[in-house]
């Protein structure tokens, strides 16, 4: 499938002012508002176009899978620093579009942070490239790294270039005996020192810590942490892709909701609580016992905002998946809507309901 | 270069009234005398007199000025410390400079968040002072640190030596408080790890003062090293300087500063700073280790074997923290050290693919020869960010005028090469016309339609950062696409 195709599909729908809804390898369907619109399948478009390990930057087309640009940073010792979940079959453009990170996302920033460039075609079938493959680039609005987590309203992510780099020489995960307050208080301390953390999780009782970095570094910090409180190491591997690609059993439920805090945000008090991540700013919230309404205001009492993160359709119809924008907020993103996309054809209703 | 498309006609008389019913008699200035301080930023060769310059106070005076200017169709340029160097800040002829320096306060230092939030005109040094006491600084680290504001920094996307480890200024920003042309208060981003909705946090930083006014940084707070030290190795060809700074990625080494003089460069600072540069050298480079002691020693080490392998001629590490401030303390000075050998200098700010520096420099030095002008070159190899100093003269005739033509040449080469005409200095006035060369009509579109989307009558910074497609027309960059063009009943030339 060929850039052209791309162009040509949303072109028509364009013409006949059809709704497409954009899909690669499908991973995140549940993610979002309701999907609607013509099936829209752009994983054939896909393949690595450039690779440079010394220039930190790889650029692939959209479909291309996350396992097959992974393999190839990994020949040269390199990674996607911002540990993207594949979630079976997850793309490069879906992983761009949703905008989602792992559990290295606290330290290493999120899928925004490693986007220079995107090869972009509009609401009206117009190819843009924005950004580029350098990584300083300041000319013009950045445009790039607006589209992170845009879920495919502005356009389709047709390329994408993303900043790499190289994987930790070393790295190990402690275990800790500890009870929510404790972990929150621990993780926001250790965050202020130099400390080379890479991933934190808690769940029923337990803090898993990974430290990655130089040899010399990781194992002084572990010496320290396992002496100072009481940490076990532990072999991780397993644990972190398990994080990662939400099997572990903390993610299990039939609705999950993601509360996105700031990480100094005391415990929440909520039945139901199932896990943190990311020093304290991630914080997972699954089962039913608690409505959404009271969800959504605790998480904005502190600071943050809950999202809607996985349900069974009877609830997604019903609830939007993400927090309501300030009406200030709402009119700029329907005027920034309306100018990628001024037939608003592309994936209606999966962010926000008005557009 | 250097002029502004004026569509404004402002009642000056009209203005002044408003903006004193508005502003305190000490936060108003409209007489040329005191505008005349205003009349540029860091690039001087640019100037224009505004009408008035706004000192607000309070956040509610903004909104007021802002409002007022909408209404009555006044074009706005907000301004920091004044130090950017592409006439971001230089003013409209027919308008209002909003200077933030009396928005000067950190309001919170939060150790445990390790965030700070401050107002825009906090200088982005004292950020780092302030949190210092708690172990923590503020990472992005323009050289004019000392004096440019947080506001400039968000507006510019301000990048510095530790920019290659710890990221640009919008890698570090958490929230901002923004304020629109029409008065309207928005909060963007937050404390949070994300927010919902598009990333306007990214939208708006780097976006020259174009959309928004901000009135309020949330800024992210990192762990100080513990030790830092430094590795300066000397090269004989300015070719194996680059393909050493190739090398040390390759080998997956991350330095916290990897940056590079060239001989001419090093030449000028060495009487003036004494750092012990290798003057018969061709090129030096300076790789900073930064984190715990251990981890700077291992680093240090391959970082040490790897520019042995790629040739060095010489190599030192800095043994004391004297030392290696002193290592530094060229590579900070170079643009002093050069404005101390020339009357006048041009620091241009393209970023290329690091493969191509050598081949850039060849080109730089061929320019030289063609335009009869000398060129410094101090960047930041880690991230292909040049900074070429053009020296010239300005009160001899021409020199001006074949300095900016010797700087177009460099920028379009550098889009040429797979780079940008601008790395972290931004467009403003300076490179508006190369924006043209950088991108397709229809990438500027976009632009135009996103500035719409925020300042529909463009009152704010009128005439920066992105050409009018007209603009282009007239640069003879216009880019014509199957033959079918937008505005079709634009005149061409
Ligand atoms: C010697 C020297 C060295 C430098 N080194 C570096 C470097 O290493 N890295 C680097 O990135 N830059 C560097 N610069 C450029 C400059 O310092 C930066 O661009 C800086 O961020 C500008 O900040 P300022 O406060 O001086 O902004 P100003 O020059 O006052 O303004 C710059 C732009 O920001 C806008 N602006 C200012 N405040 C606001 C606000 N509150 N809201 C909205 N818009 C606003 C203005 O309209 C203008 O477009 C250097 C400059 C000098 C003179
Ligand atoms: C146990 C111990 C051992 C030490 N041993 C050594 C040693 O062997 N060698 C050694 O050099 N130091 C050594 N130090 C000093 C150490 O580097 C400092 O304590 C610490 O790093 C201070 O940080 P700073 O220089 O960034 O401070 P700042 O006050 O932030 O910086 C001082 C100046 O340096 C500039 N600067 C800082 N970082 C950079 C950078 N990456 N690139 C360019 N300019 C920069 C700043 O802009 C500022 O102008 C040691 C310290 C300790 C505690």
């Amino acid at each position: 499938m060929r850039l052209s195709d791309l162009v040509a599909v949303i072109v028509e729908a364009a013409a006949n002012k059809e709704p497409l809804r954009i899909r690669a390898g499908g991973s995140k369907d549940f993610y979002g508002g309701m999907l609607a619109g013509k099936l829209f399948d752009v994983s054939a478009h896909r393949g690595i176009v450039a690779y440079e390990p010394t220039e930190l930057y790889v650029t692939a087309r959209c479909g291309t899978p996350l396992v097959e640009i992974e393999a190839a940073l990994a020949e040269r010792g390199q990674m996607l620093a911002f540990e993207p979940p594949h979630f079976g079959r997850a793309t490069l453009g879906g992983c761009v579009a949703a905008g989602l990170a792992g559990p290295r996302r606290q330290q290493a920033g999120g899928v925004r942070d490693f986007v220079l460039g995107v090869k972009l075609v509009d609401g009206c079938g117009l190819v843009h490239d924005f950004g580029g493959q350098v990584m300083k680039n300041v000319a013009g609005y950045d445009v790039s790294r607006l589209l992170a987590g845009s879920l495919g309203t502005l356009g389709v992510l047709a390329e994408v270039t993303l900043k790499v780099l190289p994987q930790p020489r070393a790295e190990q995960t402690l275990r800790f005996d500890m009870d929510e307050g404790a972990a929150l208080a621990v993780l926001n301390e250790w965050g202020g020192q130099p400390l080379p953390i890479s991933a934190s999780f808690w769940s029923t009782g337990q803090l898993w810590l990974r430290l990655s970095g130089a040899q010399a570094a990781v194992a002084s910090a572990v010496a320290r942490l396992a002496d100072q409180f009481g940490g076990q190491t532990v072999d991780g591997e397993k644990h972190w892709i398990s994080v990662r690609e939400q099997t572990h059993s903390a993610f299990a439920g039939a609705s999950l909701w993601r509360l996105a805090l700031p990480t100094t945000s005391p415990a929440l008090g909520l039945e139901g609580l199932s896990a943190i991540e990311w020093g304290g700013g991630l914080r997972w919230y699954a089962g039913d016992a608690v409505p959404a309404a009271v969800l959504r205001e605790r998480a904005g009492q502190a600071g943050g905002h809950a999202v809607l993160y996985r349900a069974p359709e009877s609830q997604r119809c019903l609830e939007d998946a993400f927090a309501p924008l300030a009406p200030p907020l709402l009119a700029l993103h329907r005027r920034l809507k309306k100018s990628f996309d001024p037939q608003g054809i592309l994936n209606p209703g999966r962010l926000y309901a008005e557009f | 270069m250097g002029t502004v498309e004026n569509t404004f006609q402002t009642d000056r008389k009209a203005l002044a009234e408003r903006l004193k019913g508005i502003l305190p008699a000490h936060c108003l200035l409209v007489d040329d005398e005191d505008l005349r301080p205003y009349e540029c930023d860091g690039l001087t060769a640019y100037r224009e007199l505004p009408l008035a310059v706004c000192l607000p106070e309070t956040e509610a005076q903004v909104v007021d000025i802002l409002w007022t200017c909408h209404q009555l169709g006044v074009p706005v340029v907000a301004r920091g410390a004044g130090t950017g160097l592409s006439g971001g800040a230089m003013p409209h002829a027919q308008g209002v400079v909003l200077s933030m320096a009396r928005f000067n306060k950190i309001l919170r230092v939060d150790r445990a968040a390790r965030l700070a939030v401050v107002q825009p005109g906090v200088r982005n040094l004292a950020v780092s002072e302030a949190a210092a006491p708690f172990g923590l600084y503020y990472a992005p680290d323009p050289s004019s640190q000392i004096a440019c504001t947080l506001g400039g920094n968000v507006a510019e996307n301000s990048g510095g030596v530790h920019c290659l480890k710890y990221g640009l200024t919008v890698h570090n920003i958490l929230r901002i408080r923004v304020v629109s042309i029409e008065g309207e208060i928005f909060e963007i981003g937050s404390e949070a790890p994300d927010a919902p909705g598009y990333d306007l946090l990214a939208l708006l930083i780097g976006s020259e003062g174009m959309l928004g006014v901000v009135t309020e940084v949330t800024v992210k707070l990192v762990p100080k090293p513990a030790l830092a030290q430094v590795v300066m190795a000397s090269f004989d060809q300015v070719g194996k300087a680059g393909e050493a700074v190739a090398a040390i990625i390759a080998a997956g080494i991350i330095p916290a500063g990897l940056e590079m003089m060239d001989q001419p460069a090093t030449a000028a600072v060495e009487p003036y700073v004494k750092a012990g540069y290798d003057l018969d050298a061709a090129a030096i480079l300076l790789c900073e280790s930064d984190g715990t002691p251990e981890e700077v020693a291992e680093e240090i080490s391959r970082v040490t074997a790897v520019l042995t392998a790629a040739g060095a001629r010489d190599i030192r590490v800095s043994q004391s923290e004297a030392e290696r401030l002193r290592f530094w303390a060229g590579r900070k000075a170079a643009f002093p050290a050069v404005g101390r050998i020339t009357p006048d200098y041009y620091c241009m700010d393209g970023t290329i693919p690091r493969k191509r520096l050598a081949e850039m420099l060849a080109a730089i030095a061929a320019m030289e020869k063609k335009y009869g002008l000398r060129c410094a070159n101090v960047f930041h190899a880690g991230d292909g960010n040049l900074h070429p100093l053009i020296m010239y003269d300005a009160a001899q005739p021409g020199e001006w005028t074949r300095a900016e033509a010797f700087g177009a040449e460099i920028l379009e080469l550098s889009v040429r090469l797979g780079g940008s005409i601008t790395g972290e200095h931004g467009v403003g006035i300076e490179k508006i016309n190369q924006m043209c060369v950088q991108y397709k009509t229809r990438e500027l579109e976009v632009f135009h339609r996103i500035k719409a989307a925020f300042d529909e009558r463009g009152l704010l910074n009128p005439g920066k950062a992105v050409p009018s497609l007209h603009r282009c027309a007239e640069y003879g960059q216009m880019h014509v696409h199957h033959g079918e063009l937008k505005f079709p009943e634009l005149e061409r030339f």
